[in-house]
């Protein structure tokens, strides 16, 4: 890379407030971009890359500081300028592109009119320049009707247009550096291409440097020219994109290579009684449907995998299944005979064989109960367990999922980890001793690294005690990992079924196909492929 | 959308009416048993009864009562006969002006420092402004008043006690109530700045106040804004509770003060278990209350976009 | 002047006090109660400092007080002496001793008060937010509706249909107290109640009160107790100001509220002993605040 340095952050130590005491949170990164380059800077959750890009601008959020190094753009020390020289660049040579740009773009103006305001305030062009600019750059963003979109409120704008029009915003100023935090990763896959490709073409558009921020390498592998791993606040190592992907140096970097080659045998074709069968369902909320002539079976033994974006009913399933919410019509059988609608209704012998696993571990959990409660109240309400008895089937369960009874059964949830937290939600579910167990979502809110001990995990547990998983995931990762059927839903309907070598093998349907092509792959060209197929198309 | 609001308070304001008239159903006996008391003569208590309508069956004495009520006719006192309109009226005045008055010094100092507090948040002047609000919200108003009047008024700077006539002077009378209404507005000042400051902190905490500071934008401009249009909703709700407050307060400070309002006459009207009188007054401010809840809403509807544009 | 001087220092002797038994309970304790130690705001250590001796004032009145609470014991407003430390009130009764009864009968009042409204309210809005559906609409509407009458307005109302006893003070002031504490304990509810663990307990086949008891009102507690402080403070003024206006506590009964009205002459002659009950009700309130306070700071610090 020949081109001239941008900018160069050396030693950049942050620390951040927890009570009284300031921790280090950022332990000296060195950072270089050069203009018009893309930095791609991954990681995972709390390993600094937030806090690192808000540094690129001169800024800490509210209980953190910038403790030492320097951050020089453009040959401009920010550490020593004036807050009114900081604020000259933000916005105007500095722009910040949020993760959730529903909650960044403020609910009282019009997008136009909180495009404008940069350009503005900072003396770039007039109002009514800037207005033209910013239907010009809303139609490089590829937004429906450029035209008009601007005077809408933000609620009145879906996720993946705000997302663009937030990027389009950015640009307004033309600035020569913008920090993307995390811009799609609230976004539904299919919605997440069109985001992605739009922010890479009008970086290149107009030449822009920029800092990626994201968890995902496949997303950043197609935007990025270097990338730049973070782990705890310590740079790990940074590669060209290409090299990064084929050659990864470092140990912890191969592990978040290899994370997704978990996967699971592949079972005989399913036979006999499903444990669950799904009949023909129909459910609604209020008058509005949410599901239309659902069904599907779930075998012991196996994992049924639903896949579909927000909204396509698969969480409504599982509302069905477990009896909060009683279909309009159409019925759920157990092991061939039909359960009572609703949860009311149920024998507990019923509500034992079916249990949950939820997404947030940290709301799934009561907060103020020991593990010692949490695991053994299923136990001991199902199984009248008690005393003695009671304690060392929690230890065995502790034990099950890989953790330490000694240490761990009087622990309240908050003093775990995310992935700990997971695994006592599965513990709970285990001590029901069901047939059955319905994961929701249960690795999205995870580390990618902790998502693979979960799935194992579940795996182990589904080998050894020969459960049924039904998986409720919008991730296809997840399901190549450890599905044995897959179900397709959109819209509330299935849109296709079968085995997962099925499902994966064409020809499928258009749905199936958009979702397919949707993931990202590790491959830089990737998307410009996948963008002249459809192109094509 | 808002005329439903509006039907909505009228419809409050309706049951509103029923409960205070239905709590006198409450009563031990009736109302004639109650005014004459045990050892009346049966002749006597029917007389009674049937002056004050009390054979007719509950609904048709709610609806006598509640149209009477609607024209400015609420019957006449238990305890001295007058008419209940004639006692109010001069006072409903005194007291509006008296509750104005406050409102008129509180709102904007309140709504001053508790922006200036929100903005320096956790300085010496968040923090003593934040200490004295809470000090003045532990005070009786009794307490306040007094500490006032032996402060201001032992020296004779100000009376302390207000006589006013409708032939007063209307500099007059801001001088005379001058102590009643500083009472009010220290107690309601106190709430009005902590819930302000609470409001606009809670709101510097958004992700799109982030997104503005990263625009480059100065500080006033990002209150004034980015904070200020999405704050007006709450900040509208926290000064119609305390105006709304200030409703209950003013019964304490006009019976220190003797100042001829509402609440001495409602307080008056307790001690001589004149019921006439106490649902009569009630009426009036649980409709005031009413009234100004509504208001709010309306106002925090209209400055609402995601209301006003729908999708 | 000079008492203004002696009351400062008697605060700032408080002060002294609070912060000596806050370092005092830092170096002695172990534990959870050491980590307490080591958080609690000076203000905090203060407000238990002064709710403390309350209770001990209120507990022990009968030793501490010098006089019988109802005796007439000299002539009317005697000035401040050796034998009547703050002087007689209007019909010659010792101000210190009705002071210190004042603590058992003003403070006992409110805190019974306070207790039933907070009992009955909590339990209803935690069952409303729990059930949902037609029991919590009904329930919330009614309480809607009673919320738009002002408190002090309808308590005056109802004590004018009930008359003025204690009983029915403590009893009308509960009711329309336990609409406020209904609103708080079902908004708190509502926000456990949409968490998946109250979920996951319903499939599990709970009962409704296995859910309130061990799932809801675990997470609901520390919110409730700092409402109940609050809750104390209002029903506390309000009684207090029933009092002062001559509807509430009556004498002979000695009570902080009706012993400034009944001597609030003297004020006019700048004497300052009618205030004291008035700031012996501030004082309490002032440090039920701060300890409320800290303990709303405490509740949304460790959220973050």
């Amino acid at each position: 890379m020949d081109r001239e340095v941008l900018l160069e952050i050396r030693g950049l130590r942050i620390e951040g407030r927890s009570g009284e005491e300031w921790t280090e949170i950022v332990k000296g990164i060195d950072l270089t971009l050069h203009k018009g380059e893309v930095l791609g800077l991954i990681g995972e959750s709390g390993a600094g890359k937030s806090t690192v890009g808000l540094a690129a601008m001169g800024f800490a959020r509210d209980g953190c500081r910038i403790s030492g190094g320097s951050i020089v753009f453009d040959g401009i020390d920010l550490r020593t300028i004036s807050e009114k020289q900081k604020r000259d660049l933000r916005g105007a040579r500095i722009a910040y592109v949020a993760q959730s740009a529903a909650a960044s773009f403020n609910p009282a103006h019009k997008l136009i009119d909180q495009y404008c305001e940069a350009p503005v305030v900072h003396h770039v062009m007039g109002r009514e320049e800037a207005e033209r600019d910013a239907i010009d750059l809303y139609r490089r963003m590829q937004l429906p009707d450029p035209e008009s979109i601007g005077f809408r409120y933000p609620h009145q704008v879906s996720g993946g247009q705000l997302q663009r029009a937030m990027t389009a915003m950015a640009m307004s100023c033309r600035p020569d550096l913008i920090i993307f935090d995390e811009p799609t990763t609230a976004l539904d896959v299919t919605t997440q291409i069109e985001v992605l490709a739009a922010i890479r073409d009008i970086v290149r558009q107009f030449d822009t440097a920029a800092i990626y921020i994201t968890h995902d390498l496949a997303v950043v592998a197609q935007a990025a020219d270097r990338i730049k791993v973070l782990l705890r606040g310590d740079e790990v190592e940074e590669a060209e994109t290409r090299q990064m992907l084929d050659a990864p140096r470092e140990d912890y970097t191969k592990s978040l290579w290899a994370v997704r080659t978990f996967a699971r045998a592949e079972q005989p074709p399913a036979s006999g009684t499903p444990i669950v069968s799904v009949r023909n369902v129909t459910a609604a909320y209020g008058t509005v449907n949410v599901l239309e002539d659902v069904s599907f079976d779930i075998h012991a033994g196996r994992t049924v995998a639903v896949v579909g974006e927000s909204g396509s009913g698969k969480s409504t399933t599982a509302r069905v299944i477990t009896g909060l919410l009683p279909p309009k019509s159409g019925e759920v059988l157990f092991e061939g005979n039909a359960l009572p609608a609703a949860l009311r209704r149920r024998t507990r012998e019923q509500l034992r064989q079916v249990q949950m696993i939820y997404q947030m571990a940290d709301t799934a959990l009561n907060p103020k109960l020991t593990l010692r409660e949490l695991i053994g109240r299923p136990a001991q309400m199902y199984l009248g367990l008690k005393g003695r008895v009671l304690e060392e089937r929690v230890k065995e369960l502790l034990n099950l999922i890989e953790l330490d009874p000694a240490t761990y059964i009087d622990r309240l949830p908050g003093e775990l980890s995310g992935g700990q937290k997971q695994r006592i939600g599965i513990a709970r579910a285990l001590a029901a001793e069901p047939k059955l167990i319905i994961c929701d979502e249960v690795t999205s809110a995870l580390d990618q690294i902790v998502q693979e001990g979960i799935l194992k995990l579940l795996n182990r547990l589904q080998e050894e005690f020969g459960l049924a998983y039904m998986f409720i995931t919008h991730d296809l990762a997840t399901v190549r990992a450890i599905a044995d059927e897959v179900v397709v839903m959109q819209q509330g309907r299935v849109v296709e079924q079968g085995t997962k070598a099925e499902m994966f093998a064409p020809p499928h349907e258009p749905y199936t196909e958009l979702l397919l092509s949707s993931v990202p792959e590790m491959d830089p060209d990737w998307l410009t492929r996948l963008l002249e197929r459809r192109g094509a198309a | 959308m808002i005329a439903l609001r509006v039907a909505l308070g009228i419809g409050l304001l309706f049951i509103v009416s029923l409960i205070i008239f239905g709590a006198t159903e409450l009563l031990p006996g009736d109302l004639a048993q109650q005014l004459l008391g045990q050892g009346a003569t049966p002749e006597t208590l029917a007389a009674l009864r049937e002056q004050l309508g009390l054979n007719d069956p509950a609904p048709v004495r709610y609806w006598n009562w509640l149209s009477g009520a609607l024209t400015g006719d609420f019957g006449v006192s238990l305890s001295n006969g007058r008419p209940i309109s004639e006692l109010i009226g001069a006072r409903l005045g005194n007291t509006v002006f008296l509750a104005l008055y406050a409102a008129s010094l509180a709102v904007p100092i309140s709504l001053v420092l508790g922006i200036l507090a929100a903005l320096w948040r956790n300085s010496i002047f968040d923090r003593a402004a934040n200490a004295g609000a809470l000090t003045a919200i532990s005070f009786p108003e009794f307490f306040v008043a007094y500490i006032l009047v032996l402060w201001l008024a032992q020296t004779g700077i100000f009376p302390s006690m207000v006589r006013i006539n409708p032939t007063t002077t209307f500099g007059d009378r801001i001088y005379m109530t001058f102590l009643p209404a500083l009472t009010l507005t220290l107690v309601v000042t106190a709430h009005m700045m902590r819930m302000t400051r609470a409001a606009i902190i809670n709101l510097m905490a958004s992700p799109y106040i982030e997104m503005a500071r990263l625009k480059g934008l100065s500080p006033l401009r990002i209150v004034l804004r980015h904070a200020v249009p999405n704050a007006l909703a709450p900040i509208i709700n926290v000064i119609a509770l305390n105006l709304a407050y200030l409703i209950t307060g003013v019964v304490v400070v006009e019976v220190v003060f003797v100042y001829p309002g509402l609440g001495q006459l409602m307080v008056d009207a307790v001690s001589n278990r004149d019921i006439a009188v106490v649902q009569a007054v009630a009426l009036i401010f649980a409709a005031a209350y009413i009234a100004l809840n509504l208001l709010a809403d309306v106002l925090s509807t209209i400055t609402n976009p995601r209301l006003m544009h729908r999708r | 002047m000079s008492f203004a001087v002696s009351v400062i220092i008697g605060l700032a002797g408080l002060f002294a006090l609070a912060a000596a038994l806050r370092a005092a309970a830092r170096a002695g304790l172990s534990g959870r109660a050491r980590s307490i130690a080591n958080d609690i705001p000076l203000t905090a250590a203060f407000g238990l400092l002064v709710i403390a001796i309350y209770a001990a004032v209120a507990i022990a009145a009968p030793a501490l007080a010098p006089f019988a609470e109802r005796e007439i014991v000299g002539n009317q407003f005697e000035a401040w002496s050796a034998e009547h430390l703050l002087g007689t009130d209007r019909i010659g009764r010792d101000m210190l001793s009705r002071l210190i009864y004042g603590a058992r009968n003003t403070v006992g009042i409110a805190f019974a008060t306070t207790a039933l409204a907070f009992v009955v309210g909590s339990i209803l809005g935690l069952w409303a937010a729990l059930t949902g559906g037609w029991l919590d609409q009904v329930l919330s509407r009614i309480v809607d509706a009673f919320m738009s009458i002002p408190a002090l307005i309808f308590s005056l109302l109802l004590l004018t249909i009930f008359g003025t006893s204690v009983l029915t003070l403590i009893l009308v002031i509960a009711a329309v107290d336990a609409t406020r504490v209904f609103r708080l304990a079902r908004a708190v509810a509502q926000g456990i109640v949409v968490m998946d663990y109250i979920e996951a307990a319903k499939l599990r086949g709970e009962g409704a009160w296995f859910l309130i008891r061990r799932e809801i009102l675990p997470n609901a507690l520390a919110p409730l107790v700092a409402e109940f402080g609050l809750r104390f403070c209002f029903v506390f003024l309000t009684i207090s100001s029933l009092s002062f206006l001559g509807l509430g506590i009556k004498p002979p009964t000695a009570d902080w509220g009706s012993m400034v009205r009944d001597n609030a002459t003297l004020i006019t002659f700048g004497d300052i002993t009618p205030l004291l009950p008035a700031g012996c009700i501030a004082l309490l309130t002032v440090a039920v605040n701060f300890v409320v306070d800290w303990q709303l700071y405490r509740a949304s610090g460790l959220k973050e």
